[in-house]
C-alpha cells in the first residue's frame, strides 16, 4: 500500500464528509430558517403545480437569466449543461457494472468536456470585458472559475492527448466504496485533477457554489401567490398575535 | 433644499447602459433621523458605544428570522445579471448602484461575522469589519434602493435587493442611524393617522369641499363620506389622495363609482392612510402595528368589505402581507383571524383593489361611460412597480397588468403602451419608491427616473402621447417633481380613476 494511494483515500474520504456534512447544516439552516412574509415575484404561480413548474424552468432552462443577458445564459447553460454530462459519464468509474444509461452518456460525456471548458472561458472572458461585470469579480471568483477550468483541461488532456491508467483508477475508486484502499497510478495530471476534484468538494459548502441549493430555497421563487386565501404565519411572527 | 446642482441626463433616443463611475452617487444620503423622531418609534437616538457589536448581532438575529436573507447572502455568484436593471444604476452609472454591489456591501459583513471563508480568508472573499466607513456606504447606498423587485426577476436565483436594503435599514435603525423621511412619517401614522398629519377635522372640512366641487361639477351629489358605521365598504388610501395634485382626482373617481354602483362606503380617520412605512424600514413590529389600524377600523365600523387605493406600496402590503400580519383575508384558522374574517363578506376579494372592484363593476356591466370625454388624452400606463412585482389583482397571474389596462381601455379610445422591457414584470420604478421620495435625495431621484422618462419620450414623440396614468401615490408625486427636468409638463400624470372619473356617467343629476 503506498503512502500516495492512503494519502489520496484520506483526501477524497475528507472531502466527501466536507461536502456533505457541509452541505446538510447549511440546507438545514435554508429549511428551518422561516419566510415570515409572502414575496413571490409575480406574476407568480397560484398552485404548488405552478410553483413545481416554475422552480423546473429556472433549474432546467434558467428562466430568469434568459430574460436577464442571453451571453451570460448562453455560456452559463453551456457550462451546466456539459458538467451534468461530464458528471453522468464519470459515474462509470464508480460502478461495476457500469448501468446501462451511464454507458450511453459516454460518448457525449467526452466530448462535452469541451462544451464545459467553452462555457468556463466565455464566463471568465465576460469578467474582463464587461466593466460592470469586471467591477463585481472578487478573487474568489476568477478563483472558482480557474479551479474549474482547470479540472476540465486537466480531464479533457488525460482523454485526448495524455491518456492515464483508468483501469488502476477504476479499482482505486471502487476501492474507496468499500473501504480497500487500492493502488493509485502516479500519473502527475491525474493527481492534478483529482487534487482539483477534492478541493471543490470541499469549498462546495463554505462558497457560492451554495447557489445550488440556495435556489430551491428561494421565497421569490418557491412561494405560492395565495396571501389573500390562506393566512400565512411563520412562528414568531404569531406570537404577536397573542 | 440640501441637494446640490446637479446634471439632469440626456434623454438618448434609445437606452444605452452606462459605464461603470465609481463613485459618481456617494455623496447621496438622506437627512438622518433626529433622537427624537427615533424614539417616537422606539429606536435608539444615536450610534453609541459598541453599535457595532449590536448591528452584527441584529443581523445575526435577521438571518435566523428571515430565510430570504439568509439564502440571498450565500447564493449570489457575481453572474452580473442584474448588473444593468437598476434603474439607479442606469441613471447614474454609480457601480454600488447595481444590484449586486448594493447586495454585497451587506455580504461584506455577513461574510466576515458569519461565514468560515470570512472568517478566516476575509481578503479573498471581500469580507470587511462592520466599521463607520462602512456604516456610512450602508446608509448612502442602502437609500439609493427603492425596493422596486426589478432585480429580483432577473436574478437567476430570485435574490431580492429589496430584502436586503429593509434589513440593512433595520439594522441600522437599530443601532440609532435612522432616517428622517421614513421614520418621522411612522411617527406621524401613530399619532395622527395618516402620513400627512392630517387630522380627523381637516379630513372632514376636505372631503366636504370635495363633494361640494363635484356637485358644481357634475350636478350630482356625489358623497365622500368619513367614519361610517356599517357602511358596506371601508375604502383605505393614500392619505395624498385626499389634497395632493393630481391624486385627489382618482379619489373623486372612486367616489364617482361608488356611487354609479350604488355601494355604500366609508373612509376612516383612523385609517386614513394605505401607505405602511413600516415595510420601507424593513421592520416586521413597525409594519404589523401600522396594519393594525385597519383591522381596528373595519372592527368599529364593521364593514364588510375592505377595499384599497391607487397606491403601489400599499398595495403589496395589502394583497401581500395584511392576511399575515392582521388577519385581513381569508382562509384563517386562528382566533385572531376569524374574528375580522366572519364580519367580512367572502364573495368578494379580501382585500380588494380599487381597480378590481370598477374592473368588476365594468364587466359585469354596472358602469357607463363616454369614452370620448378623455379624447384630448393620449394615454400611456406607468405599471408601478410594487403592484406589478409583489401582488397581483384578479384571479389570474398577471391580473396586475391586465385589470389596470382594462380599465384604461373602458374608459378613453387613444391608449399606447410603452415599449417592451420597460412594462409588466419589467417595469421601472419612478425612481421615488421605497422611502426615497424625499427633497433631499432629489438628485437621486431625477437621475432614477431616466428610464422611465426614454420610454415615455419615445411613445410621447411617436403617438403623441400626452398622459402617464399610474396606479400608485408615489408615482403621482414622483412624476410630477420629475417630468419637468426632462422637459414634460408636470401634469402629464396621473391615476386610472381620474379618467375613469373623467368619462363615468352619474345618472341623472338631483
Amino acid at each position: 500500500m503506498s503512502a500516495l494511494a492512503i494519502g489520496y483515500a484520506l483526501l477524497f474520504y475528507a472531502a466527501t464528509a466536507m461536502l456533505v456534512v457541509g452541505l446538510a447544516l447549511k440546507i438545514r439552516g435554508y429549511w428551518r430558517t422561516p419566510s415570515p412574509l409572502k414575496i413571490p415575484t409575480t406574476p407568480a404561480p397560484t398552485t404548488v403545480t405552478g410553483v413545481a413548474l416554475r422552480m423546473t424552468r429556472e433549474v432546467v432552462f434558467f428562466e430568469s437569466l434568459f430574460k436577464s443577458s442571453k451571453w451570460t445564459w448562453v455560456f452559463g447553460w453551456l457550462f451546466h449543461a456539459a458538467l451534468l454530462l461530464v458528471l453522468l459519464r464519470h459515474l462509470r468509474y464508480f460502478q461495476q457494472p457500469v448501468w446501462t444509461p451511464i454507458v450511453f452518456v459516454q460518448f457525449a460525456g467526452t466530448y462535452a468536456g469541451f462544451a464545459m471548458v467553452a462555457g468556463l472561458a466565455g464566463l471568465w472572458a465576460r469578467r474582463f470585458l464587461v466593466d460592470r461585470v469586471r467591477y463585481i469579480s472578487t478573487p474568489s471568483d476568477h478563483l472558482h472559475l480557474a479551479l474549474l477550468l482547470a479540472i476540465g483541461l486537466s480531464g479533457l488532456t488525460m482523454r485526448f492527448v495524455a491518456p492515464t491508467d483508468i483501469v488502476a483508477l477504476k479499482a482505486f475508486m471502487l476501492g474507496l466504496m468499500r473501504l480497500d484502499i487500492q493502488p493509485l497510478p502516479a500519473d502527475p495530471l491525474l493527481l492534478i485533477h483529482l487534487s482539483l476534484v477534492a478541493l471543490l468538494m470541499i469549498v462546495f459548502p463554505i462558497s457560492k457554489l451554495l447557489h445550488a441549493p440556495g435556489l430551491f430555497f428561494s421565497p421569490t421563487r418557491h412561494q405560492i401567490d395565495n396571501p389573500r386565501d390562506a393566512r400565512h404565519q411563520a412562528a414568531w411572527a404569531a406570537a404577536l398575535d397573542r | 433644499m440640501a441637494t446640490a446642482k446637479f446634471e439632469t441626463p440626456a434623454l438618448k433616443p434609445y437606452p444605452v447602459i452606462p459605464l461603470v463611475a465609481a463613485g459618481a452617487m456617494a455623496h447621496s444620503k438622506p437627512f438622518v433621523a433626529n433622537a427624537s423622531i427615533q424614539a417616537n418609534i422606539g429606536f435608539p437616538g444615536e450610534l453609541a458605544e459598541g453599535w457595532e457589536q449590536r448591528a452584527v448581532a441584529k443581523m445575526g438575529e435577521l438571518l435566523d428570522k428571515y430565510r430570504s436573507l439568509r439564502v440571498y447572502m450565500d447564493a449570489c455568484v457575481h453572474c452580473g445579471a442584474c448588473s444593468d436593471k437598476c434603474h439607479y444604476f442606469l441613471g447614474t452609472g454609480d457601480p454600488k448602484n447595481m444590484p449586486v454591489a448594493r447586495q454585497d456591501l451587506m455580504r461584506a459583513v455577513y461574510r466576515r461575522y458569519f461565514t468560515f471563508a470570512g472568517k478566516h480568508f476575509p481578503k479573498l472573499v471581500g469580507a470587511v469589519d462592520m466599521t463607520r466607513e462602512v456604516l456610512d456606504e450602508w446608509y448612502a447606498y442602502y437609500h439609493q434602493c427603492s425596493e422596486c423587485r426589478r432585480c429580483s426577476v432577473f436574478c437567476p436565483y430570485g435574490i431580492d435587493t429589496a430584502e436586503v436594503t429593509m434589513a440593512a435599514r433595520e439594522i441600522m435603525d437599530s443601532v440609532g442611524m435612522g432616517q428622517k423621511y421614513s421614520n418621522e412619517i411612522i411617527g406621524k401614522v401613530h399619532k395622527v393617522g395618516n402620513n400627512l398629519g392630517l387630522p380627523g377635522p381637516a379630513l372632514e372640512d376636505t372631503l366636504l369641499g370635495l363633494e361640494e366641487d363635484v356637485k358644481a361639477d357634475t350636478g350630482v351629489d356625489v358623497r365622500y363620506p368619513l367614519d361610517v358605521k356599517g357602511a358596506e365598504v371601508l375604502l383605505v388610501t393614500p392619505s395624498a389622495d385626499f389634497f395632493a395634485e393630481p391624486h385627489v382626482e382618482s379619489l373623486i373617481g372612486y367616489g364617482k363609482v361608488f356611487h354609479a354602483a350604488g355601494i355604500s362606503w366609508t373612509l376612516a380617520s383612523k385609517a386614513s392612510e394605505a401607505g405602511n412605512f413600516g415595510m420601507f424600514i424593513g421592520n416586521y413590529e413597525q409594519l404589523r402595528k401600522i396594519a393594525l389600524r385597519i383591522r381596528e377600523a373595519a372592527l368599529d365600523l364593521g364593514v364588510k368589505r375592505i377595499v384599497v387605493g391607487e397606491c403601489g406600496h400599499a398595495w403589496r402590503v395589502a394583497y401581500s402581507f395584511w392576511n399575515t400580519l392582521v388577519g385581513i383575508g381569508a382562509g384563517g384558522k386562528d382566533p385572531f383571524a376569524i374574528e375580522l374574517q366572519n364580519q367580512l363578506d367572502h364573495r368578494y376579494k379580501q382585500p380588494m383593489h380599487i381597480c378590481e372592484l370598477t374592473h368588476d363593476l365594468i364587466q359585469r356591466g354596472a358602469l357607463q361611460f363616454d369614452k370620448e370625454k378623455n379624447d384630448h388624452r393620449i394615454i400611456t400606463f406607468h405599471d408601478s412597480c410594487n403592484v406589478a412585482r409583489a401582488s397581483r389583482m384578479g384571479d389570474l397571474p398577471g391580473g396586475q397588468f391586465t385589470i389596470p389596462r382594462d380599465i384604461i381601455r373602458a374608459v378613453a379610445n387613444r391608449f399606447h403602451d410603452m415599449a417592451p422591457g420597460s412594462t409588466h414584470e419589467a417595469t421601472f420604478c419612478c425612481g421615488g419608491g421605497g422611502g426615497l421620495l424625499t427633497d433631499d435625495l432629489l438628485e437621486l431621484r431625477v437621475k432614477g427616473a431616466l428610464p422611465r422618462m426614454e420610454a415615455l419620450k419615445q411613445v410621447a414623440d411617436q403617438h403623441g402621447v400626452n398622459f402617464m396614468a399610474t396606479i400608485c401615490a408615489i408615482c403621482k408625486a414622483q412624476f410630477s417633481k420629475v417630468l419637468p427636468y426632462y422637459g414634460f409638463e408636470m401634469g402629464m400624470v396621473g391615476g386610472v380613476h381620474q379618467l375613469v372619473s373623467t368619462a363615468i356617467r352619474l345618472g341623472d343629476s338631483r
